[in-house]
């Protein structure tokens, strides 16, 4: 399970890379989502895998030692926020980009005024 | 608990002002009195910790290493000051600079945003805390850079936020990691469990990480062509705030990182930092020598002005850290007042590029004045605080032996004054051009504010030894960080 998201991961951010490098700036929206998740499964892999333990104890006897750590999830679930709310901006100013200068080619970046 | 005013007063402002969005007046008046008060409650936390010595609170009540923690330090509490004076300069400016439909589409509130994200970043001891400040602040200036939505700006703005959010990435990358290996996210925890710790692989990698983040928003090298990309596109009020702020929060927590976790390998961390920062402050000060636009030549400079704080960092002692801070609260006034300067040049003559200036000096001395004071500190003429700042720091550099760098100092330290001098002869002193743009008027509100910053920046040059004397004690916080470790664990 270990190798297979650390595989995943990898393959997250080559694609995500693959994306930024491309001339169009839609794609370059989309290669940032790709790096934000692959960022979120490598929190999730770095933390640690503990598989059939839940994070929780029922009561309060039980022992902690042995559980998943639940504060990567919580990580996790902090960064997807933020990591949406930038993405949808990124997105509304792609779009008013498009809107003004008629194109989402890179070359419209460079400033010849 | 005054530690948590400055995160939840701006927040309260915030909240004030989106709701009174459209009461123009009571937003402009608001605005100056919030960030006045936001002052006196950072001068009152300085005051604090300068007597008492390092502040440390746990908002959640749970102890050190498990709850979030909030730390002042003698170096967040002058950072923290600095930014909120520099606030209501820009605060004061701003009525009289930027258009009344910026103003009302919810300027003032986005500024406290970012105010909020960068007290926030000065004042956490939690790593995954300081991200999230990190993305408040970043947020934020997302949106003031892109306000008002020109094509300019949004050209400027999507080579911003990108280049952030992969910054950010490295950032939380580098966190994952290091909780991972570690296992806590305390700053002060993980600084005293590194010390303890055999086996630097995987911290080598993430404080790598970490470093890339932060050299990405302190515009070090090889990363800076973001910053001259994109400062110049938003109306110059807010590129003098995010000049004053934002690049000193990188550089600040690249302070705090090095003096808390770098135990291991110091010698290459010190060439590493050394090298980058001599490439940093000569680049960047090349480049600006050979812009025509007024804002590039200063956003250009920025970069400058960042190796030299970052020399401090590679020097380490405190008398090199002490040379450093002093030099960031100097370069966060003087160089908030260039580009306040340069707004008020724009007002009168209609143009920042110097092909269309000329003859301010015959037809407007006073505002010759208020852009001759913060040039001349930046290129380090006696009587103002820039000379302190790289006396200070040169000394360290000869005390540590590190004789290079500060050649490259010294070498920087005229181009600076050349590129400086460029800005000074093509916009006041040269003949006024034959094609003039149109001619406009400066609004006193503006004038008013450039001239507090001024005054502000012939005072610190006159004080400088009382300055000198704190930044002194606050460079020993940081080149002994148990005190660090020691207040926030209680041990």
């Amino acid at each position: 399970m270990l190798l297979l998201l650390a595989i995943l991961v990898g393959v997250l951010y080559g694609a995500a890379v693959y994306l930024l490098l491309r001339r169009n700036i839609f794609k370059l929206i989309l290669g940032l989502i790709f790096l934000g998740h692959a960022t979120n499964m490598l929190l999730f892999v770095a933390g640690g895998l503990t598989s059939g333990r839940p994070a929780f104890l029922r009561g309060l006897e039980g022992e902690a030692i042995g559980m998943s750590d639940p504060l990567p999830q919580a990580l996790i679930l902090t960064a997807i926020v933020i990591g949406l709310g930038v993405t949808a901006f990124a997105l509304t100013l792609v779009y008013r980009f498009y809107k003004v200068t008629k194109t989402v080619d890179f070359d419209e970046l460079s400033e010849n005024e | 608990m005054i530690l948590v005013l400055p995160i939840i007063l701006p927040l309260l402002f915030m909240v004030v002002l989106i709701f009174t969005r459209r009461w123009l007046a009571f937003q402009q008046g608001f605005s100056i009195f919030a960030s006045i008060m936001l002052t006196f409650v950072s001068f009152l936390i300085l005051i604090d910790v300068q007597q008492n010595g390092i502040l440390a609170i746990q908002p959640g009540s749970w102890d050190a290493p498990y709850g979030i923690t909030l730390v002042a330090d003698l170096f967040s509490a002058i950072m923290m000051t600095t930014t909120s004076f520099v606030g209501i300069i820009v605060m004061i400016y701003s009525p009289g600079f930027i258009d009344k439909e910026r103003q009302t589409a919810g300027y003032y509130p986005l500024v406290y945003g970012l105010l909020m994200g960068v007290n926030g970043a000065f004042i956490t001891g939690d790593l995954f805390n300081l991200y999230v400040w990190y993305e408040v602040m970043l947020t934020s200036s997302f949106v003031l850079i892109a306000l008002g939505g020109s094509a300019e700006q949004l050209r400027g703005s999507i080579k911003y936020v990108t280049i952030n959010f992969v910054a950010s990435i490295f950032f939380v990358s580098a966190i994952g990691i290091l909780y991972g290996q570690v296992g806590t996210l305390n700053m002060a925890d993980l600084a005293a469990k590194m010390r303890t710790w055999d086996e630097p692989m995987y911290i080598n990698s993430a404080l790598m990480l970490f470093f890339i983040a932060f050299s990405v928003k302190s515009a070090l090298v090889p990363f800076f062509f973001w910053l001259p990309a994109s400062y110049h596109t938003p109306p110059m009020a807010i590129t003098a705030l995010f000049a004053g702020t934002l690049t000193k929060v990188g550089v600040y927590t690249m302070f705090r990182f090095y003096s808390l976790f770098v135990v291991f390998d110091q010698q290459f961390w010190t060439i590493f930092i050394l090298t980058l920062a001599g490439l940093t402050m000569f680049i960047g000060v090349l480049m600006a020598a050979s812009q025509f636009d007024i804002r590039k030549i200063l956003s250009f400079h920025i970069i400058s002005q960042v190796g030299y704080m970052i020399m401090g960092l590679g020097i380490f002692t405190a008398t090199g850290i002490a040379g450093a801070i002093f030099f960031t609260v100097h370069n966060m006034l003087s160089k908030t007042n260039t580009f306040l300067a340069g707004g008020l040049v724009y007002q009168q003559s209609g143009s920042y590029d110097l092909k269309y200036l000329g003859g301010l000096y015959k037809a407007k001395p006073f505002l010759a004045l208020l852009f001759f004071i913060p040039a001349m500190s930046l290129a380090g003429i006696p009587p103002l605080p820039g000379f302190f700042g790289k006396f200070f720091l040169i000394k360290g550099g000869f005390e540590a032996q590190q004789y290079f760098i500060t050649a490259v100092a010294i070498l920087t330290g005229l181009f600076t004054l050349f590129s400086m001098v460029k800005i000074w002869n093509e916009a006041y002193w040269k003949k006024e051009p034959e094609e003039v743009k149109e001619r406009g008027k400066v609004h006193p509100s503006a004038l008013i504010a450039t001239s507090l910053l001024a005054a502000a920046v012939i005072l610190m040059g006159i004080f400088a030894g009382p300055v000198i004397d704190i930044c002194l004690q606050a460079g020993e916080q940081i080149v002994n960080p148990e005190m660090y470790i020691n207040a926030v664990l209680k041990r």
